[in-house]
């Protein structure tokens, strides 16, 4: 036989017992020549594009699922950032109108999100894109499954403050409009934005991209979890080869799942993204894997080293395995959506201080925390800032998505259900910071030689 | 110029079309019959077949050729997943590429 009884049972038992799935295929969608004068047809447009494209990638995805045995768990499409192709059109209203008929083009199209509501702002905003981020609470407490994004700096532009400051107050919006701050998990706030991140909140088909292509998020934290607790005693050597040999197992399935899907809609390949992402299914967390290696709760001391040993050796594995690794290709470590994280928060061994040092290493960033709803604007924008300078300065890819939930105090738990799952309201740090934060301007590109 | 073609683990190496049947579960009588017999009414050839007990589990697999099946995947793969609720068994249909992809460098 051409593959062992122990090789077939090794897949066969991830697919059964350790969740081992493809997290997510996205298509990205270019809806640059969609642009027409006449507003109501530029939608249309918009919708012909989406719709019967998203069809295909449900449907042969669906088929995918059943030749390998596999699931995969989200399909979703990505789009041009829409401040891009609403340029002639930068108006409030229309800003709303296009995110309905994106809206009604994911449903339409079977899939349960889809990212590109955003711009690109990283050394200023167009008109356009002030008029975006000023839709931004209205679109997302009032659309479904679209998701926002803005890309606010860059190692080689600096940091844009300017749009953080504004960024705070539109927050504390997108939570009072959409009730209980569920708008805000549809928002993501970047620095060195990949643009083929096949992940939501954030995805969006950048423009160096071609009319189409498929990323694909492989499996999740479930897998490596499993192996890691196989190996107790052995050290951080040993640990890391371990993880490695996993991580390319899974990235391979990832890759063989994105070409055959992308031979099959006659579209480009894209990128496998090899981010662990965790889901709210016991077992499929990315923190469990760190409590395997031996922490007893995420954000105890070592936590720092433990991602970053995590997050090199499924860099390590998931290149060898892919031609194409891109997007995120770092370690999500959301505080909702992922159980022990959720876990960790509650019971006070995370802090929002230790997340932040966390996402120095991870690549990914703060992800799905909750804050008090009475937090100052000028205090999301500091937290936002934190973030966005660790990827400036260190040349990597970090995001924010900071849940506002009004009426909520620390210690809190609110509940989103499903994929989201529950949410606990993390203190502040009750100094202030505007009169810096205030300062606004552009943090200047750093200096990329002397890295210490 | 030589180009380097990436995807040449999945290339096919006949005009086969290969895929794992995997059973884990309890040992009990009339597994290979019923799974057999099921494979045979979709005009599945199995190609080999091996059983081993691995970490207290019975593992049979079976590699079966589905050149020849005018069916449906997914009554294939529904059609399996019926015996092994009746028979409280984990089965499932993998296509050979995926083990491939996952196994070989």
């Amino acid at each position: 036989m051409t593959i062992s009884v122990r090789e077939v049972f090794e897949t066969a038992k991830m697919t059964l017992f350790q969740n081992f799935d493809i997290r997510t295929t996205t298509l990205g969608i270019n809806l640059k020549d969609c642009i027409h004068s006449d507003f109501p047809r530029f939608c249309s447009q918009v919708y012909e594009r989406i719709k019967p494209a998203a069809q295909s990638l449900v449907r042969e995805a669906k088929k995918l699922e059943v030749l390998y045995g596999v699931p995969i768990i989200n399909k979703r499409v990505s789009v041009t950032p829409v401040s891009l192709i609403m340029e002639t059109h930068a108006e409030g209203e229309k800003f709303l109108e296009m995110a309905r008929t994106l809206d009604r083009a994911a449903k339409d199209g079977g899939v349960d999100y889809l990212g590109g509501f955003g711009a690109l702002v990283q050394k200023g905003a167009t008109r356009s894109d002030a008029a975006l981020m000023e839709a931004l609470p209205q679109v997302l407490s009032q659309t479904e499954r679209v998701c926002g994004f803005l890309n606010l700096g860059s190692t080689v532009t600096g940091l844009n403050l300017d749009a953080v400051i504004a960024l705070g107050p539109i927050l504390k919006k997108i939570a009072i409009l959409s009730g209980n701050g569920i708008g805000c998990t549809k928002f993501v706030a970047f620095v060195n934005a990949p643009e083929d991140n096949p992940f939501m909140a954030g995805a969006f088909h950048g423009v160096g991209e071609p009319d189409f292509s498929i990323n694909i998020g492989i499996s999740g934290p479930g897998v490596i979890r499993e192996v890691v607790a196989a190996n107790k005693d052995c050290d951080l050597t040993a640990l890391s080869e371990v993880i490695k040999r996993t991580t390319f197992k899974i990235t391979r399935a990832g890759e063989l799942v994105g070409r055959e899907l992308a031979r099959r809609l006659k579209v480009p390949f894209g990128i496998v993204d090899i981010s662990l992402a965790s889901t709210t299914a016991v077992g499929d967390s990315v923190a469990a894997v760190l409590e395997a290696m031996g922490l007893e709760r995420v954000g105890a001391h070592g936590s720092t080293l433990a991602v970053a040993l995590l997050m090199d050796a499924v860099k390590k594995g998931g290149a060898m395995a892919s031609t194409n690794v891109g997007g995120l290709s770092g370690t999500f470590i959301p505080v909702s959506e992922d159980e022990r994280m959720t876990a960790a928060a509650i019971e006070g061994a995370l802090s929002l201080d230790k997340l932040e040092a966390l996402t120095s290493v991870c690549s990914v960033g703060m992800d799905m925390f909750a804050v008090p709803g009475d937090i100052p604007p000028e205090k999301v924008s500091a937290i936002i800032a934190d973030e966005l300078a660790i990827g400036v300065i260190n040349n990597k890819t970090t995001a924010v998505r900071i849940i506002i939930i009004p009426g909520a105090k620390p210690g809190d738990l609110v509940d989103y259900g499903g994929l989201l799952g529950q949410v606990p309201v993390m203190a502040v740090n009750r100094f202030v910071s505007a009169n810096f934060i205030r300062r606004g301007g552009r943090m200047p590109a750093p200096v990329t030689s002397m890295r210490n | 110029m030589n180009k380097i073609d990436p995807t040449a683990f999945d290339v096919k190496d006949s005009d086969k079309e290969l895929s794992f049947v995997t059973v884990i579960g309890r040992d009990q009588k009339g597994i290979v019959a019923r799974v057999s017999t099921l494979l045979f009414e979709h005009n599945i050839n199995i190609e080999d077949i091996a059983q081993k007990v691995m970490h207290d589990h019975f593992v049979m697999i079976m590699m079966v050729d589905f050149k020849d099946s005018p069916s449906d995947l997914e009554d294939v793969t529904a059609g399996l997943q019926k015996i092994g609720q009746e028979m409280g068994l984990h089965i499932q249909i993998q296509h050979e590429s995926l083990f491939k992809a996952m196994h070989r460098v």
